[in-house]
Parts: C-alpha cells; structure tokens; sequence
C-alpha cells in the first residue's frame, strides 16, 4: 500500500518537476517502518558514508568500484541525501512487495540525517571522512558534529573505516562496540606535509592523541604527481597507479577512502584491476569540478559551502589559475552566514584577480577579497547577466566558478540551457 | 600594575623602513584559536589594514592561555566560540581580569563579539541554573536558553546602521543604566525581547554581531582606530582616504533587503 502510494506521488512530482523528497514523505506517513523493511536483509548491507566534505564524490566512487566487481548496488544518486530522499530513491527500484532487489545499498547522509537514519536501519558499515566546520548556523558546533558521527559509530553492526588524519575522526575508534572491525584510510606519511590542502587551517585543538600504525587493511594514499596516484595497503600491496577524471588531492583523498572501504567490504573478492578501472571512469559529480565545453573552452563549477572545502578548492586550482568567478549566495541551502568567508585565505588568486563576484553576496565576496588584495574587475549580483557577461568577456579563456549551492543551481541551469548539458541528477551511468 | 606605560612612550617601529608610518598601534586579539570560529578574526584583518590605509602602523599580537598579557595593549579584540571554546579560556580569562578591567578603566577600546562578549559581562546562568562568572566590564548577565537566536541583524547604532549575523543561544539583559550598543532593527538582538543589542561602557563595545561585523561597517571601525590612535599617540586620528564603496554598498544592500 505504502509503496503503490508513494509511487504515485512519485510519478506526480516528476510531472510537476518537482522536489525529490515528496513521495518519500508521502510513503514515510504512510508506513513509517518502509526503510527497515526495503533495507532489511539485503545480503550485503547498509553501508552509510558521512562527514562534512566529500561525501557526494566519495560515495560516487564506492559505489563504482561495487559495481565493477558485479554487485548490484542501490544508492542515492542526486544527493538528496535525507531520509525521505533515500525513499524517494528507491520507490524507483523497489517492487511493490518493498524490498528492495540489491546485493547492498551505500547511501550518502550528512551527519544529522545519517543518525536519524540509523534509527530506523542500523548500517552494517559506516565510512566517516572528516569533520570540519560546516553552516554553523545549521549545525551549531564542530564538537558536535563529531559528537554525531561518534554516535553513528557506535550503532554500526560490522565495520567502522575512519581518516587517520583527522583527529576527531580517528578517535571514534574508541567508541566502536567490541566486534566491530575498524580500519583506516589516509595520507601516506611521505606526504603529511600536504595535510593542510585537505583540511583547513581550523580551530580545533590538541587534546594529546595519537594515531594508530596502519596496517594492511588501511589504504594510504601516495600521489606520484598532480594526476597519478596509488593507494598502499601495507608495504606490499598497493591499488594503481591511476588518473582520476577529477584533478586534485582531495579527490584522490576521496578515492582512497572508498578504496579503503570496498577492500573492507569485499575482503578477498576485492580485485585491484576493477577498482582502478572504475575509479578512472567516474565523473566528477555535478558542481565537483564538472567541467563544461563553453564555446571551445573549458568551464569549471566549483561548489564551496564551508571553510575547508573552499580552502580544499583554492588548494586543488591554485596551481593552475584562469579567469574566475565567485558567486556567493546565502539562502538556507548556502548557510546563511557568510562569516566563513573570513576564515579563507584567497591569496593564491591575487596573482590573477577575480572577473566577476556575483549572488545576493557579491558585494561581501568583493571586499572580502579586497582585505586578500584580490583585485576584482566587476560586481554583479545578478546571476544571468553575471554569467552571461563571464562567457562573452573571457570567451577564448580557460574559466572557474567557484559558487554556493543555490547560486550553483541557477548557473547550471543556465548553462545547462546554453549548451544543452545534462540536468541535474541525469548523470550518465 | 601601572597600564599607562603604552600610552605614555609610543614606540615608532624604525627598522621597518616605513619612513611615512604616522605611528606603531597594538592590536591584541585574545584567544583567536578558542574564541574566533564564526571569521571573527576578520575584525582583526579589517583593523589592521585600515590601519595601514590610514597612514598607521598596525601591530597584531595574538595572546593565548597561559602567556602573559600584553599590558601594553591598544587595541583588544574577542570573539565567539563554541563551548569547549570558552572552557578552555575560562581560567586565562579569570587570571587576566584585572589587568583587562584597568585597561578599560583606562580607556582602551576593545571590541567583545559574542561569546567573549558574555564573558565579559557579570555572569552566565546555565539552563541548568549554575552561575559562571565573567569578568564584569559590562553590566549585563546572560541567561543560557535552549533556543538559538540565528539571523542576519540591522542595528541603529551612534554610527549609524550596521548590519551583521547573531548565532547565540544565550539570552542577555542589560543591567540598570547599561547603555546597549544599538537598537534592532531587524533581528533578535541581546534577548529578542527589550529591543536592545549589545552594551557599551566607556570605550568596551560588546555585541552579538558576526558578519564579521567591523568590514562591512567601516564607520565603527574607524571609530575603535581613532580611539586606538589617541590613546596610543596621546595625538589626534588623522585619517587617509580610504574608498568604502565596496563595505558602502554590501552593508546598504543588506539594510535594504531587512528593513526595506
Ligand atoms: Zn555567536
């Protein structure tokens, strides 16, 4: 009954063109207990993966890796990624019996949602990424997001991968109930003078901690350049090398965290020729350094939505500057405040300076930039006519868009109308 | 402890070759790991450069727990944290509060943004009834409530609009003859109720406004400089001219859209 009911409500919001997570609210009325039954027994498990940054891209990754050692995974795909959303997903797959039809099921929840979650389906295997400040207004505290995942942690049933190289991430190790393996990814030590690309200068403190020796079982990662990499497990093992489609460490970071994860899950099934041939294929999710053909040059959209991951982005393109754009807005989805922006450091676009600021915040990125030095050519808070100035202005120039969420919603659509893109959530298989 | 040797000996930085430098100001920011996570470090940045546009010399120390006070202090600034934040500075602050208290007495501003703000009043109440006691520079107490008072906030102030982001959870009531630093004109502002944001005695600015609040509202800024500089130089504020088109329109924009 539920399912038939939320599938109706399904097809009605895709005619409308409406929001994803509608007729998982209409089904979670219906029968509150849906996602225990679609998920139960499923002859693999639940594997959640959280943190504050990297999760959409991550999760892209783990799930491509399943599916080239021939699993039959179901995820949530257009990250939507709150409980009504994964219902909303999987109202497509699901027959109307309820259960779904998949060896396993990898879902990207952000921290608040990934415990609500649990109660109701306690993953098998959870992978935790990072913590770092994330929309302070929404979720209040790092501490309290660490709190979150700790307790995630906790109501895991089979096994914990944790990043060694963050502290409050690592430390969850002592909170996992007897039974359940934990195991690590992480940087290879060679390059632990990289660690403040992945993670921001932050707050955080020092209470004495010391991170476990890696073993076998954890994959480390060691870059050769800025576009080859490997993930050592142990002095023998290793997965690659390889290229990704998307440039930068955090992105490799990413990759060896759902290396480190597959390995965890398959065991001895896990074969390292499948994982490097499906790493090398994902696409860079939508806004994850997507890069768009405008007009024979390339367009890059670079989602930034809290201080590491900006600092993340302007780490990964710093090497490489072209004409850029910010468009910051700041709407609920954005986070509302922009004080964040204070805790970037934008030195390493003053060489080149900023086209454009754009968003209902242009004119707070402009003198932001301004106490870097970055010099910036114009201020237009319009999206559209933002844009449309960027594109003919810099024509025959290689271009970046840093953005937030919304201001990226607007672009993409505006783009995508301009060069007949994908929309967003049609992303190839 | 005298507080005055600063004031009396202004030192001119002459190893920096900055021959044109009207003067050396001393900027103190405490506890900018524990105290400073909503960019209120940006109050700092926003100071010292104006400082260098305006012909001056800024000088930025950052004190941490368990180092000695800078008594020497021009300028001293705190910001927000999270809880464990200001467990951490708790005792520092406690150990340091009469040399901050002559300080002030003395007239050296100081700008206290949110959390450093309740520090800096008489006390903070906890849901749970216990009393934590702040340094009592400002006559306000703190209730702690379970509700969070999160927007963006215009405040009508004695320079004018200015416009900024509260995220607290604590309720504030200012005690009898407490000037507020402004009035709300849109947002919550010390307890969501009276009207009131903020407090302000002699040259102690206390107020719940990120943003960071001092960008954006260059006119407060200038204000704390040109206290800063008399103070430091026992000499007039002779402004540069600085462009405030892009701070002028951001803080307009905003007042705009929240008050219309
Ligand atoms: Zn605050």
């Amino acid at each position: 009954m539920a399912v038939a009911a939320g599938k109706v409500a399904r097809a009605a919001a895709r005619l409308r063109g409406g929001g994803s997570a509608m007729p998982g609210l209409v089904v979670e009325r219906l029968d509150p207990r849906f996602l225990t039954h679609a998920l139960a027994n499923l002859p693999r498990g639940v594997v959640v993966v959280t943190g504050t940054n990297g999760k959409t891209t991550t999760t892209k990754m783990l799930v491509a890796i399943l599916r080239e050692h021939g699993l039959t995974v179901f995820t949530n795909p257009t990250g939507s990624n709150f409980t009504r959303g994964v219902i909303s997903s999987m109202l497509a797959e699901i027959p109307l019996s309820g259960r779904l039809r998949a060896d396993i099921a990898v879902l990207e929840l952000d921290e608040a949602h990934a415990l609500k979650f649990a109660a109701e389906v306690k993953p098998t295997h959870a992978l935790l990424l990072n913590v770092a400040r994330d929309q302070l207004d929404r979720f209040a505290e790092i501490d309290h997001t660490a709190k979150l995942l700790a307790e995630l942690a906790e109501q895991t049933t089979t096994g914990v991968v944790l990043n060694i190289d963050d502290s409050f991430v690592a430390r969850i190790a002592s909170r996992v109930p007897d039974g359940v393996t934990v195991s690590y990814f992480g940087v290879d030590p060679s390059i632990a003078d990289r660690l403040p690309e992945l993670q921001e200068a932050d707050v955080r403190f020092g209470d004495e901690f010391t991170p476990p020796r890696p073993t076998t079982a954890d994959g480390l990662l060691l870059p050769h350049d800025e576009r080859s990499f490997e993930v050592r497990f142990g002095p023998n093992g290793r997965v690659g090398p390889m290229v990704l489609k998307q440039r930068g460490l955090a992105a490799m970071i990413n990759a060896t965290a759902a290396t480190s994860t597959a390995k965890a899950l398959l065991a001895h099934e896990f074969r390292e020729v499948d994982a490097v041939s499906a790493l090398e294929r994902v696409t860079p999710p939508f806004g994850r350094g997507e890069v768009i053909d405008a007009d024979g040059q390339p367009l890059e959209l670079v989602l930034v939505k809290n201080p590491a991951g900006f600092t993340v982005a302007l780490g990964t393109y710093g090497s490489a500057p072209v004409t850029t754009m910010v468009a910051i807005n700041d709407n609920y989805a954005d986070g509302r405040d922009v004080s964040w922006l204070y805790d970037v450091s934008f030195e390493s676009l003053r060489d080149k300076g900023v086209a454009l600021t754009s968003g209902v915040r242009a004119y707070d990125m402009a003198l932001r930039l301004k106490y870097d030095d970055v010099a910036v050519a114009e201020v237009e808070p319009d999206l559209e006519p933002a844009l449309e100035r960027f594109l003919t202005a810099y024509r025959d120039e290689p271009k970046r868009i840093f953005c937030t969420y919304t201001a990226m919603m607007t672009l993409r659509r505006d783009l995508a109308a301009r060069y007949g893109l994908a929309k967003f959530g049609e992303d190839e298989a | 402890m005298s507080t005055n040797s600063a004031a009396i000996s202004p030192t001119i930085n002459a190893t920096s070759g900055d021959v044109t430098s009207k003067g050396r100001i001393k900027i103190v920011h405490i506890y900018p790991r524990e105290m400073s996570i909503y960019g209120d470090l940006g109050n700092t940045r926003a100071l010292a450069s104006r400082l260098r546009w305006h012909g001056y010399e800024p000088e930025v120390h950052q004190h941490h727990p368990g180092n000695d006070f800078p008594t020497d202090a021009h300028l001293v600034l705190g910001g927000g944290g999270q809880d464990s934040g200001q467990a951490r500075v708790e005792d520092d602050l406690a150990h340091n509060a009469d040399v901050l208290r002559s300080l002030a007495a003395d007239g050296t501003p100081m700008l206290m943004i949110c959390g450093m703000y309740q520090l800096f009043g008489n006390a903070f109440i906890t849901v749970e009834g216990e009393r934590l006691p702040g340094i009592a520079i400002l006559d306000v107490t703190t209730q702690g409530n379970a509700k969070r008072m999160v927007g963006p906030v215009v405040l009508e102030t004695a320079f004018g609009d200015v416009v900024g982001y509260e995220n607290h959870s604590g309720s504030t009531k200012l005690g009898p003859g407490q000037q507020p630093f402004g009035r709300v004109k849109s947002g919550m502002g010390n307890n969501g109720t009276d009207g009131m944001e903020g407090a302000v005695t002699g040259n102690v600015f206390g107020s719940y406004l990120h943003g960071p609040v001092l960008p954006a509202n260059p006119s407060l800024a200038d204000a704390l400089i040109k206290l800063a500089v008399e103070r430091a130089l026992g000499e007039p504020f002779l402004p540069g001219r600085i462009d405030d088109e892009l701070a002028d329109q951001a803080r307009t924009r905003q007042v705009r859209r929240l008050v219309g």
